[in-house]
């Protein structure tokens, strides 16, 4: 059975969840500790950390908060945000992260994503891809880095496979164009990306009501649905998320009360 | 106390987050020595086989493995940790497990995506089996591989993706996991506090002994 993963995503700065349009104009949303042991309570099937800060003596903050969360939530943890060596990532999975993402240091030094899978294995190593719609030329997407400002040049479908041909072992698709709109994910990007993939994918960007994970799994073939503002603001719990993807026929795992 | 064989591969810590989270005395042995006293063994493993054994035999730890298991300590496998427990696996065939349990661990049934990475229902087939006790009928449990070993007498619990797979086997006071019990929320807890007590009850000259056999494995 292949059950769809739902898995809320923390944006984290200075210790603390943020949520953004566009990747801008962030505001607080809360304690990213208490947040995680809340989806965990509610059946959320992984938690994802990005830490978005941008100066890396803060960093150390981030490695506190893993530690903090690891400590009381048993379910799988991956962090990304700022991890460019294999150092960095140790460091994180020490703390307790069981995957890490990478993504900027990844387009800029592809070898690290072998590097990473060489030493922690496959299954630890996350890329995260950021897309953004060609202009002009519908059906491509091309990666952007350094939280969507940077156009690389690079094909977002091309590079999600050849990322999973060096050892990655998942993939966590972000539409930029999406993200923090509420309109739903980029489910052409989402279903390109993924059926060029051998490997498990994650759709991010765009959630604004259950219906959009329903769509993200169903139209847009993802292996695990992605969202932020949906959870962090109440409109919907997790298990809420889940009952919705059972109705609709997505096998997922239910969420089941604590005895 | 619970000794989490640290070996130097990926995150070990995660295993002792969780029995301390449950009050046990758990912590990571990287001393053969401390290892042998301890009440109980846990062997994570993350990663690939061949790394994952060789690793094993360099820190030493595999001698102290060996045993625990002979010596009727109460043991967990976890993940490829798991793996190692079998005579040999697939994915590197030239490397020889600890040849603790019967059999071979096998790449997942084609057709499926590539590591299972999800969570899916454990099938128990054999009832009664102490590592479930007291967990829900067809727990959750969190998966990530690509190889599980194959079905043998000592299998007791399995999942279905794209076929029959193996999630958990128990030979009297050896136990594994395919699945990972430290990150697979309350029902995960419940098995590794089943373990925990397990050691408990036994302590380490307790408790009845594994046949020794399996020496197939063995370079």
């Amino acid at each position: 059975m292949h059950t769809v993963r739902v898995i809320p995503c923390l944006d984290v700065d200075g210790g603390r969840v943020v949520k953004g349009v566009r990747f801008v104009d962030l505001v607080d949303a809360g304690d990213p500790v208490e947040l995680a042991a809340r989806y965990d309570a509610e059946g959320a099937d992984e938690v994802v950390f990005l830490d978005i800060t941008a100066s890396s003596d803060r960093r150390a903050t981030m490695v506190e908060v893993v530690e903090r969360t690891a400590a009381e939530v048993f379910i799988p943890l991956t962090v990304g945000g700022g991890v460019r060596t294999v150092e960095d990532a140790r460091r994180l999975l020490r703390a307790g992260a069981d995957k890490v993402g990478v993504n900027t240091a990844a387009v800029e030094r592809p070898a690290l994503v072998a590097e990473l899978a060489a030493e922690f294995g496959a299954q630890c190593v996350v890329v995260a891809v950021d897309a953004r719609a060609q202009p002009g030329r519908p059906g491509s997407w091309g990666v952007v880095t350094h939280g969507g400002r940077t156009p690389t040049g690079l094909d977002a479908v091309a590079w999600a496979a050849r990322c999973a041909e060096m050892g990655a072992g998942e993939v966590l698709l972000t539409s930029m164009d999406r993200d923090g709109t509420r309109d739903g994910f980029d489910l052409a990007l989402t279903r390109a990306v993924v059926d060029r993939c051998p490997v498990p994918v994650i759709a991010s960007g765009g959630v604004g009501t259950l219906d959009h994970l329903v769509a993200g799994a169903v139209e847009g073939h993802a292996d695990a649905v992605l969202a932020a503002s949906i959870f962090h603001l109440r409109e919907h719990t997790i298990a809420e998320a889940k009952a919705h993807l059972a109705a609709a026929g997505v096998a997922v795992r239910p969420f089941e009360p604590s005895r | 106390m619970i000794a989490v064989l640290d070996y130097g591969i990926g995150n070990l810590a995660s295993a002792v987050k969780a029995f301390v989270h449950l009050g046990a005395d758990a912590r990571l042995v990287t001393d053969p020595e401390e290892a042998a006293s301890a009440d109980a063994v846990v062997l994570p493993g993350v990663g690939a086989f061949g790394p994952c054994v060789r690793a094993l035999r360099r820190s030493g730890l595999d001698r102290a493995a060996l045993d625990a298991a002979a010596g009727g300590v109460p043991f967990l496998g976890i993940c490829v940790g798991f793996q190692m427990l079998f005579a040999g696996s697939e994915e590197e065939p030239g490397e020889a497990g600890l040849g603790l349990l019967e059999g071979t661990v096998r790449r997942l049934p084609a057709g499926t995506k590539l590591p299972q990475m999800q969570w899916n229902r454990l099938e128990t087939v054999v009832p009664g089996t102490a590592m479930v006790a007291g967990l829900p009928a067809r727990p959750w449990m969190y998966f990530v591989h690509s190889y599980a070993p194959e079905r043998t007498a000592d299998t007791v619990a399995t999942c279905e993706y794209g076929g029959t797979v193996v999630a958990a086997a128990a030979r009297g006071t050896l136990w594994g996991t395919q699945f990972h019990p430290e990150k697979s929320g309350a029902s995960g807890l419940a098995l590794l506090a089943n373990f925990a007590a397990s050691a408990q009850g036994t302590g380490a000259s307790g408790g009845s002994a594994p046949a020794a056999h399996g020496l197939a494995g063995e370079p």
